[in-house]
């Protein structure tokens, strides 16, 4: 079987069985992604395929060939941190940082959906063009990642900061 | 996790080939038959992929909407035509699960999805639907989140779907493929009540594949909504929700649309409050009239009584709320 994985081909011979986050971790060692509860309760195990975030635990690998994912390892590494990354840590978004991978992995994919413009639950108005990230709506978006430590203060912090600017650009471009 | 063969199917007509065969399942965004099989409630021998298959939303002849079956979730909500004209299923499919799940989700396994009874997901408890004629732990367990309507002696499970409701409200229709050629159901007919079978959860026959969901032109627009109450305000699953919608000639109700979910083992079309509110004057008395209509034959567990009560106001507080609000005009 084969994917892209964080932009290389990878080719392995895997049980149909394999979920796409054991493939991940057991035969790649990405060891980013998080098993928190495999059963699609957590979202430690966010990763991005195609550019959308799932759940790798419910995934399997079987079903995802000949997609493109990128994991935490694809999006920063030491001494290069993805901006969100750089926000973490200054907005204390995580304590223990178990579930920061997919807190991360969740949020760029946040981003690009509201720049697509997809409304949420809390959305008042479901045909607007443009959506306002607001702490509200960045909660109701991120309710997929639970943190056991109870960072989402922090974890609110580093998104709105790092997208709300981005947004309003966007707004001002488009006036 | 019990070995299975797994198979991509290229048409429609293929998968129904592969599909009749006994053991066999289709898959679509794994999300309940992948957590099912891990824990061997699900043991399929074959596995025949269809979320590969009808992936569009397109206009039909009468000015609906058909969406395929294989359209995740996250796509039926972000589209723009049932944004505009369905939006109480936007809202409702956005109700449900997290944005990872909707992205992974498609609309024929969320129609297909499982009851989340957790006595149906633990193996060592007696449970009807996986072994049927054990009894029922539910029934005298732990039951928060079980039924009020139309549940039976064999079974008290829900059917968890936000979608399903919004779709029993909007009179969506479902296309089905079997052995026997392609046929259309109402979304309301397609789910059963447990009574003594409570393993057999739909009228469909084993190996029909679902391939799309019709919504008739009536989106009730302009005034509806989507009601969810539930443990944490987001990533749980509805204690009781209500998908409703109204139409108004002056004070009068034209038509009405209500459907109620988290209380039974489909999703409930409230007809009995429906007709009670037709052609009528929207009072207080008329809503509570309604409702009472509606959950006079709901029964109580030890532990999920506080829903009937709870029903009545979401059931009243969304309908009034939605006479008082401003219509949408597009
Ligand atoms: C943590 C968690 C929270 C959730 N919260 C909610 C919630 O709040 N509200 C809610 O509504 N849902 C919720 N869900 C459930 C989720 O919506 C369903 O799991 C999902 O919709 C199922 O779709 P799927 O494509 O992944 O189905 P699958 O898991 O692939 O399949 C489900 C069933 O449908 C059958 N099937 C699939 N496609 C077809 C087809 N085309 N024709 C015939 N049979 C088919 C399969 O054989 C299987 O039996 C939650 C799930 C999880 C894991
Ligand atoms: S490990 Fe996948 S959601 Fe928890
Ligand atoms: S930082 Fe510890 S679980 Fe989130």
């Amino acid at each position: 079987m084969r994917w892209t994985i964080n932009g290389a081909e990878v080719d392995e011979t895997v049980d149909v069985r394999t979920s796409l986050l054991d493939l991940l971790r057991e035969r790649l060692h990405l060891f980013g992604a998080k098993k928190g509860c495999d059963q699609g309760a957590c979202g430690a195990c966010t990763v991005l395929v195609d550019g959308r975030r799932i759940n790798s635990c419910l995934a399997l690998a079987v079903q995802y060939q000949g997609r493109e994912i990128v994991t935490i390892e694809g999006l920063g590494a030491p001494g290069a941190l993805h901006p969100l990354q750089k926000a973490f840590v200054e907005h204390d978004g995580f304590q223990c940082g178990y579930c920061t991978p997919g807190q991360i992995c969740s949020a760029v994919a946040m981003a690009s959906e509201l720049r697509d413009g997809a409304p949420s639950y809390v959305t008042e108005d479901l045909t607007a063009e443009t959506i306002d990230v607001t702490p509200e709506e960045v909660r109701e978006r991120m309710s997929g990642n639970l943190c056991r430590c109870g960072a989402y203060n922090g974890i609110v912090d580093a998104l709105t900061e790092t997208y709300a600017p981005a947004a309003e650009a966007d707004k001002r471009e488009a006036a | 996790m019990t070995p299975f063969d797994y198979q991509r199917a290229a048409d429609a007509a293929g998968a129904v080939a592969a599909g009749v065969r006994g053991g066999a399942k289709y898959l679509g965004g794994g999300t309940n038959l992948v957590d099912l099989m891990r824990e061997t409630i699900e043991r399929p021998d074959c596995l025949v992929d269809v979320s590969c298959l009808s992936g569009g939303i397109d206009e039909t002849p009468d000015g609906g909407l058909q969406i395929g079956a294989g359209v995740t979730n996250a796509a039926v909500a972000a589209d723009r035509r049932v944004r505009e004209r369905y939006p109480l299923l936007a809202q409702a499919i956005l109700s449900g699960a997290s944005a990872q799940i909707r992205n992974m989700a498609t609309v024929g396994g969320n129609i297909l999805q499982r009851t989340r009874c957790g006595y149906f997901y633990d193996d060592a408890a007696r449970c009807n639907k996986r072994r049927p004629g054990d009894g029922c732990d539910a029934v005298d367990g732990f039951n928060r989140n079980h039924a009020i309507l139309g549940a039976s002696p064999a079974c008290v499970a829900t059917h968890p779907s936000d979608m399903c409701v919004a779709l029993a409200a909007l009179d969506a229709m479902v296309t089905v493929e079997g052995p026997a050629g392609p046929r259309q159901v109402p979304l309301i007919g397609l789910h059963r009540l447990p009574g003594d079978t409570p393993q057999i959860e739909t009228v469909l026959e084993p190996g029909a594949l679902i391939t799309a969901v019709t919504l008739p032109p009536n989106g009730i627009s302009a005034r509806s909504r989507y009601r969810k109450v539930r443990d944490r305000s987001s990533y749980a699953f509805a204690l009781v929700s209500v998908a409703a919608g109204l139409e108004m000639e002056g004070d009068t109700v034209k038509d009405v649309r209500l459907a109620l979910g988290g209380v039974a083992h489909k999703p409930w079309r409230a007809l009995a409050a429906e007709a009670a509110l037709r052609g009528r004057l929207l009072t207080d008395a008329a809503l509570q009239g309604a409702a009472e209509a509606e959950l006079s034959p709901a029964r109580g567990l030890r532990d999920n009584v506080f829903k009937i009560d709870l029903a009545r106001r979401v059931i009243v507080d969304s309908l009034s709320s939605l006479a008082q609000a401003r219509e949408i005009v597009r």
